[in-house]
């Protein structure tokens, strides 16, 4: 097991790399450069120029990936323009922010996920069946962004149930209680999409399963159904739906995006949004690669589970 | 037990979270004595000397103070921290008297010193504070050659031209006075740790959540009417209004037009108000077809502007008559009509010109400082030049990248851009756009080349005219000339606007577009 995740850790160095220079080459071709962005309307083309100098960002681009990259070795990931913050100080605050919206829609799509489709496999083309796959191919219809917007309209403006936007109250106590309610809103929203792909896929894999032998066998010994379903046959179907939730939780990291700027969730992917309008070269940079270098550590956490699950994909 | 009958204890349970954190959001509301302000962005900095938006200057005007200020619903200078100035005869020298027992928030003494490394730090570059800039408007105060203290209360500025803009400039957020001990202490962090004499001290910055500032109690002008006020940065404008709507803000600034009629009613108060704005089009004077008078002139008629401020911009605007905001009142021309929207008369020029069917480059941005709804009035003003035979095609670009074509000047690129300016002098917009001197490749912002040696004369003479009535006049005259010369179509001067909730009270809005609210009072 130890070499396989060894091998697993190396095998990830590559990818980083090319994202990287990916990322870098994206910032180093868009249009707009962090002089004008600082200087605001008062950019004349001289002060542009010398403040891009004192940036350093007159040294051509091959020059300026190697120091940002050599610098990025040994933590330092530089100095926000726009904020005025290290960059990796700015990305820790915010990825807490990020990890908490994107970490509680991943367990809720799971959990309702997989039980919507559990209960949907054992109870194939009956009542639950149909009325689980309405609700699902609705929540995969809606545009994550879409539904927030009106779930803010309905339950912040007109009820005033939950407060429409923030991640806590912005004078005030900070409590477990006061996250939630600011919580609940986003992730649901955040979830509907990846909770209907999971349910889909869960079915599916469940359906597989409770047709094999040893399923017979299991019923024909005298486990109950409720053993026969949630014991034997959601764990070997497990087996097809984690690498699902690998995929699903990439998403809901992603998507948090949208998310994060439809409530103004105080994350990583509102500050990349920002980042990028203010030209913060550094900061974008800095922002994509601690996101990529964690979507990478999340996939082999995940090929590690299913090894786990299942002894022969470690060969 | 059935599958069913789990999902059914899942749903109660659920359900009973869902009844419980609602119960508890009952009781959450903005409390009393601290003001939830919802802003357009996160500020830059907290650095008067280094920012330049709006959105920034809400927030500074309240925690830093300036030697003079603007007079509460004027543009016109009134003593701060200095309590009375004198200038020399040849309008060379200030001479400013300080206030006396003020200190900074950080403990620091306000003096004639603090002064001095105030305006060193930004004007001279081997200051040693000079590099926590970059200070993008230092030029406002470029004609400053010294600062000297004179004695422990006294302050002498030495320009090396008259320059009458320079005390509206010392009350602009970038003459602001800032504690040296911070500057000192935080370096190039002082932006995020600022300290200032201001109404409000500084207490916490979190990052895209809130900047928190608290009532300073031994304020000189009075301890402030709130406990606290939470500058809260909404960057989306549908969010914004939610939130107001939802009462998780107690004031909103830049009410996007079309969520104006929302707020209608008793439970929130909408304030609005002229300032000094103007929103106008380049035109690319040096080539194309805008080269000639007549084909500038037939532009500023053919572009219905009424219908612009009333239907695109819902009435938060004004039609613009000529270059100077109304807002200047002293140096307005209350002459000038603005062009009337008279198609045949445009493509009688166009005619004239010899320019019909001319194909025009027009530069549009997405959004940006000042710029109102810029895409939207890009294709009604485009719809209005192909009207009378112009064939318009538009280029739009994000605000940074867009200043990155205009600033630089329209030659070989486009025949006119959109562009808007916030000033606080009349002096200030036509010095920098209109000028010959201020043609990009001399460091100025006069993109499309305008040139005309009168208004250079005119705007010369009123910077160095110590006299407010000889100004006026100066000013008033250039309007005129600029307005017949057409270098740019004259569009709309923006009402800025607000809305607070019903349990405000005491607030206004400034022509200055500063957001003071040391005597607001929340219940």
């Amino acid at each position: 097991m130890g070499s396989y995740i060894l091998k697993r850790l190396v095998s990830a160095i590559p990818v980083l790399l090319g994202i990287t220079v990916i990322v870098f080459a994206i910032m180093a071709l868009i249009p707009g450069d962090p002089a004008t962005a600082i200087l605001g309307s008062y950019a004349t083309p001289e002060n542009v120029e010398k403040l891009n100098r004192d940036l350093g960002l007159d040294k051509p681009a091959v020059q300026r990936y190697f120091i940002w990259l050599f610098n990025m070795v040994q933590g330092d990931f530089g100095r926000s323009f726009s904020l005025n913050r290290p960059v990796l100080d700015e990305v820790l605050d915010r990825f807490g922010a990020t990890l908490v919206l994107a970490g509680t829609s991943f367990v809720l799509c799971s959990l309702i996920g997989v039980a919507a489709g559990v209960v949907s496999a054992a109870r194939q083309y009956g009542f639950a069946d149909k009325a689980i796959t309405f609700v699902v191919l609705l929540g995969i219809s809606i545009p994550s962004f879409f539904l927030g917007m009106m779930m803010i309209l309905i339950f912040a403006v007109q009820l005033r149930w939950f407060p429409a936007s923030g991640m806590w109250p912005i004078y005030g106590d900070r409590n477990l209680l006061v996250l939630l309610d600011h919580l609940l809103m986003p992730a649901l929203a955040l979830a509907v999409v990846a909770t209907g792909v999971v349910a889909r896929l869960s079915r599916s894999a469940m359906l597989e399963v409770l047709r094999q032998d040893y399923i017979r066998t299991a019923r024909a010994k005298g486990v109950p159904e409720r053993g026969v379903i949630w014991r034997h046959a959601l764990r070997a179907a497990m087996v097809s739906i984690i690498p699902v939730l690998g995929i699903q939780a990439g998403f809901v990291l992603s998507g948090a995006v949208y998310i994060e700027m439809v409530f103004q969730w105080p994350g990583v992917g509102r500050m990349l949004v920002d980042a990028i309008l203010k030209r913060d070269i550094l900061l974008v940079q800095g922002g994509v690669v601690f996101v990529a270098a964690c979507y990478v550590l999340f996939n082999i956490v995940v090929d590690v589970a299913q090894s786990l699950l299942d002894p022969r994909i470690k060969t | 037990m059935g599958v069913l009958n789990w999902t059914r204890r899942g749903v109660l349970a659920a359900g009973t979270a869902l009844a419980l954190s609602m119960g508890m959001q009952a009781e959450a509301q903005t409390p009393p004595g601290v003001l939830i302000v919802g802003q357009i962005a996160e500020p830059k900095a907290l650095d008067p000397a280094a920012v330049t938006a709006v959105n920034d200057f809400r927030i500074l005007m309240n925690v830093y103070d300036g030697l003079v200020r603007y007079k509460s619903g004027t543009l016109e200078v009134e003593p701060a921290l200095a309590t009375d100035w004198e200038i020399s005869e040849d309008g060379t020298e200030y001479t400013f008297t300080l206030r006396e027992g003020v200190s900074f928030h950080d403990g620091a003494p306000f003096n004639a010193e603090a002064v001095v490394f105030n305006f060193e730090r930004m004007l001279n570059e081997d200051h040693p504070y000079h590099d926590t800039g970059p200070f993008p408007l230092a030029f406002f105060f470029s004609a400053v050659e010294t600062v000297e203290a004179v004695d422990d209360l006294t302050v002498k500025f030495t320009l090396n031209a008259p320059y009458a803009p320079f005390l509206s400039n010392l009350a602009y957020p970038t003459g602001l006075i800032v504690s040296p001990a911070a500057v000192e202490q935080y370096g190039a962090d002082f932006g995020r740790n600022p300290s200032g004499t201001g109404p409000f001290t500084f207490a916490e910055w979190r990052s895209n959540e809130a900047v928190v500032v608290e009532a300073n109690p031994e304020y000189w002008d009075g301890a402030p009417g709130l406990q606290a006020v939470v500058f809260r940065p909404i960057t989306d404008a549908n969010t914004r209004t939610a939130e107001m709507l939802a009462g998780g803000i107690d004031m909103m600034v830049e009410v996007p037009p079309v969520a104006l009629s929302e707020f209608q009613g008793d439970t929130f108060q909408i304030f609005e108000q002229a300032g000094p704005h103007v929103w106008f089009l380049i035109l690319n004077a040096k080539e194309g077809p805008f080269a000639d008078k007549r084909v500038r002139q037939a532009a500023n008629y053919a572009i219905n502007k009424s219908a612009l401020v009333d239907d695109v911009l819902e009435g938060t605007a004004e039609v613009a008559a000529g270059p100077t905001p109304p807002a200047f009142a002293w140096a307005y021309n209350e002459a000038l009509e603005p062009y009337p929207y008279d198609p045949d008369k445009a493509k009688e020029l166009i005619a004239e010109a010899g320019a019909e069917g001319a194909e025009l480059t027009f530069y549009v941005t997405e959004g940006g400082s000042g710029m109102l709804d810029p895409i939207a009035m890009g294709t009604a003003i485009q719809a209005d030049l192909n009207a009378v035979g112009f064939d318009t095609r538009i280029e739009t670009y994000e605000w940074n990248t867009f200043l990155g074509q205009v600033n630089p000047g329209l030659e070989g690129k486009a025949d006119m851009a959109e562009m808007a300016w916030m000033t606080n002098d009349p002096d200030t917009l036509p010095f920098l756009a209109l000028r010959t001197d201020a043609w990009p490749d001399k460091g100025g912002f006069n993109s499309g080349y305008y040139s005309n040696p009168e208004v250079d004369t005119l705007l010369e003479e009123a910077r160095v005219a110590t006299d407010q009535d000889k100004r006026a006049e100066l000013y008033k005259e250039m309007q005129s000339i600029v307005q017949e010369d057409a270098p740019w179509v004259f569009v709309a001067n923006w009402k800025q606007n607000a809305v607070t909730s019903d349990r405000v009270e005491g607030f206004e809005l400034q022509p200055s577009f500063f957001l003071l609210l040391d005597d607001v009072v929340k219940n």
